[in-house]
């Protein structure tokens, strides 16, 4: 029976590889490689704020590997090849080591879904100084501004290319007051200062501003708490800063007025979701569902347009080397479909992917920013975050 | 039995009635329905139920069946031309969208977007013979009307596959601007035109060496930014003298010299206009408005829009029987 089994698996290697041959004898002449690595940490599983949504271990890996398949079907007819390796670092392994032991002079391309300490780490190694990073995890203007760095390119929006995406609809909507209520943690602090630059930006005025300390428990906070804490001057919309969760999605219903809330829950700004159909998403989302099993996520996201961007760089420069594609994917020809109408570029100031950011409800895409009307000399896409001549980023000098 | 030839008589009675002029078929992406118009009144004669979801439809050389794919019940349907009612179905493959008939109306092309695939099929003993492989997600399909070629856009990667009719096999791959959406010959088959939704441009390939021998970028003065220019449906007259094409969500149709390539005019139309059909006259242009629900009709004689009809929601294909 194992003699039988082993025939047939060798067997169909063999026509599997004649196949292959085949196609590639048609199609073209002889293969380029281009190697792409993937790096992430596992991470403890944070604890679980509610029953509803189960914690996704592998966030990231998946759209790198839908998007290798991709590439792949265009290498098929354009005699290259797109091998995708993943390098997961245990919980106690040491991501720089992985990094120079691992991926060291192999790899040109590297795919980073990490924090941003450990990217900056990553990209000031000797090792990374000749390599394209593409950063799938952060959303820190810092990284984007005075810590940006030459060999990094950021996928995900900037927390102020979200704050201005939801800042536009606000001013649409015209909810020119806001109640911001922000979380304990840095991240928050950091997205309500977003929000305040975003404020400034569009005329916008924070009318109230609240930090929340009440608890974290879910049954005490929705009866007394909120309604109490809500209690301000009159206010149009409420904005939320509560990156991870931790009592934003009790606030709505429960504001001493009736008010919308907008931020990081209720209406949220986000790169991608699963309410999104149109401009062919419809696709993508089918295609991810039947590789994955779940839902397409933000990073899954992020990892998908890196690996692709890599692989429109190279088809179209028909080359593997770092040097041509880094300048061709910095040049105004790129252009990376992205599902989202626009085609999709990076910002040669910061290393920012321009894109349309999407404001979702749970189970409704409510606009897509930038909003109409919001009109930019270059790109209506350059409304949303540091725009040239804010930007701190120095690295072009 | 008798009833429905009584009924029949009917309706053959009153489009002949109607006019001299042809009929127009408009699917309805939302509607689950087919719009019937007739152009030359400027008027929504009816509309027919049709499937779940339809989209890509086309009319038989001879004029007597409409093919209309039905996305969610995963079929392409034939229509009774007349009647208009369903006579068979075809195997499509899964959510059909885009296809195209060959010049002898034998065999359809489809583009199976989920699997990457372009699938043959014979018509006559509706049986799928031949599946394609093609890029990521293939949507643009025709065939050449000398029956040589069949091209295949396919939008993530990029590209068009050359199909040679006789083999069924890829024998060339032009990378194009990106996100290829539609593309047709000029009549001599000489000619590609394809359209980029990313790109907002017109690329015009050569059959012989099937490389790109000029690339237009449409620019609309006053108003109407890059963003929005993204070309879909693209038609070319019999004599190569104009080719249109529709600009989706920049509600514009663009008028180019099929000799110069300049852009001539462009004619301001519905909301996010999708797909083209001529009058077999050739002497108007019908455009399907996705989000104004509504088809355009085109005076190409003095090249102006004369006339709205709205036909339902999300209008999507368009076919014309003379």
């Amino acid at each position: 029976m194992r003699a039988i089994n082993l025939f047939f698996r060798v067997t169909f290697k063999f026509l599997f590889i004649i196949h292959l041959l085949n196609v590639s004898l048609v199609y073209a002449d002889a293969k380029q490689t281009v190697n792409v690595a993937y790096l992430t940490q596992e991470q403890k599983a944070p604890p679980p704020l509610s029953n509803l949504d189960a914690y996704i271990k592998d966030k990231g890996e998946l759209g790198a590997g839908l998007a290798i398949d991709d590439n792949n079907t265009t290498g098929q007819f354009t005699g290259q090849q797109f091998v995708l390796k993943k390098f997961i670092v245990p919980l106690d392994g040491n991501v720089l080591e992985t990094f120079n032991k691992d991926i060291g002079d192999q790899y040109s391309y590297v795919v980073v879904n990490l924090p941003a300490d450990a990217l900056n780490k990553i990209a000031d190694l000797p090792a990374a100084k000749q390599k394209m990073l593409f950063d799938v995890a952060t959303i820190d203007d810092a990284l984007r501004n005075e810590q940006c760095r030459n060999n990094v390119r950021h996928i995900l929006p900037s927390r102020a290319m979200r704050a201005d995406a939801l800042a536009q609809y606000m001013m649409k909507k015209r909810w020119n007051k806001w109640f911001l209520v922000i979380g304990a943690t840095e991240e928050d602090r950091l997205f309500a200062d977003a929000i305040k630059r975003s404020a400034k930006r569009f005329g916008m005025k924070i009318v109230e501003k609240k930090n929340w300390e009440h608890t974290y428990d879910a049954r005490r906070t929705a009866q007394s708490d909120v309604a109490v804490f809500t209690q301000v001057d009159d206010y149009d919309v409420l904005v939320v800063a509560d990156e991870q969760g931790q009592f934003g999605e009790y606030l709505e219903y429960r504001t001493w007025n009736a008010r919308p809330v907008i931020g990081t829950q209720g209406l949220i700004a986000t790169s991608w979701h699963r309410t999104h159909e149109q401009w062919g998403a419809v696709q993508i989302q089918n295609r991810f569902k039947d590789l994955a099993g779940r839902w397409m996520e933000e990073q899954d996201y992020a990892a998908y347009l890196a690996v692709r961007a890599i692989g429109e760089a190279a088809t179209r420069t028909k080359s593997n080397d770092v040097n041509k594609v880094k300048d061709y994917m910095s040049s105004e020809a790129f252009a990376l479909q992205g599902y989202k109408g626009n085609p999709l570029s990076f910002r040669s100031w910061d290393g920012q992917l321009r894109q349309p950011v999407l404001l979702a409800a749970p189970r409704s895409l409510v606009a897509v920013a930038p909003i109409e009307g919001f009109l930019h000399p270059k790109t209506e896409l350059d409304t949303l975050g540091y725009d040239q001549p804010e930007s701190t980023c120095k690295w072009s000098q | 039995m008798m009833k429905k030839n009584v009924l029949g008589l009917f309706l053959t009675a009153t489009l002949a009635g109607t006019a001299q002029a042809e009929t127009v078929f408009v699917t309805l992406e939302k509607d689950n329905a087919l719009a019937v118009v007739d152009p030359v009144a400027g008027k929504l004669i009816k509309t027919v139920e049709i499937g779940q979801r339809p989209r890509g439809i086309t009319i038989s050389p001879d004029n007597k069946f409409l093919y209309v794919a039905v996305s969610d019940d995963n079929t392409i349907k034939i229509i009774d031309a007349e009647t208009l009612k369903e006579i068979g179905k075809l195997p499509s493959g899964e959510d059909p969208e885009t296809f195209a008939l060959n010049p002898t109306g034998e065999k359809l092309y489809v583009s199976n977007e989920d699997d990457s695939q372009v699938t043959v099929i014979d018509i006559k003993h509706k049986k799928a013979t031949k599946q394609i492989k093609v890029g990521v997600e293939p949507e643009g399909i025709t065939v050449s009307p000398d029956n040589l070629w069949v091209v295949s856009a396919s939008e993530t990667t990029n590209m068009v596959h050359w199909i040679d009719t006789k083999t069924n096999a890829i024998v060339e791959n032009t990378l194009v601007d990106p996100r290829p959406r539609a593309l047709n010959f000029t009549a001599d088959s000489q000619q590609l035109w394809v359209t980029s939704e990313m790109a907002g441009t017109l690329m015009i390939l050569d059959v012989k060496t099937k490389q790109i021998v000029k690339s237009i970028k449409f620019d609309i003065q006053g108003g109407v930014t890059a963003d929005k220019i993204q070309p879909v449906g693209v038609v070319i007259d019999k004599d190569r003298k104009r080719g249109y094409i529709a600009l989706g969500p920049a509600n514009r149709v663009a008028v180019i010299n099929a000799q110069t390539f300049e852009v001539e005019k462009y004619l301001l139309v519905g909301q996010r206009v999708w797909n083209l059909a001529f009058s077999p006259d050739q002497k108007r242009l019908y455009t399907t408005n996705g989000t104004s629900n509504d088809i355009s009709i085109i005076d190409l004689d003095s090249q102006t829009v004369t006339k709205s009809v709205g036909v339902g929601t999300y209008p999507w294909g368009v076919a014309v029987k003379p």
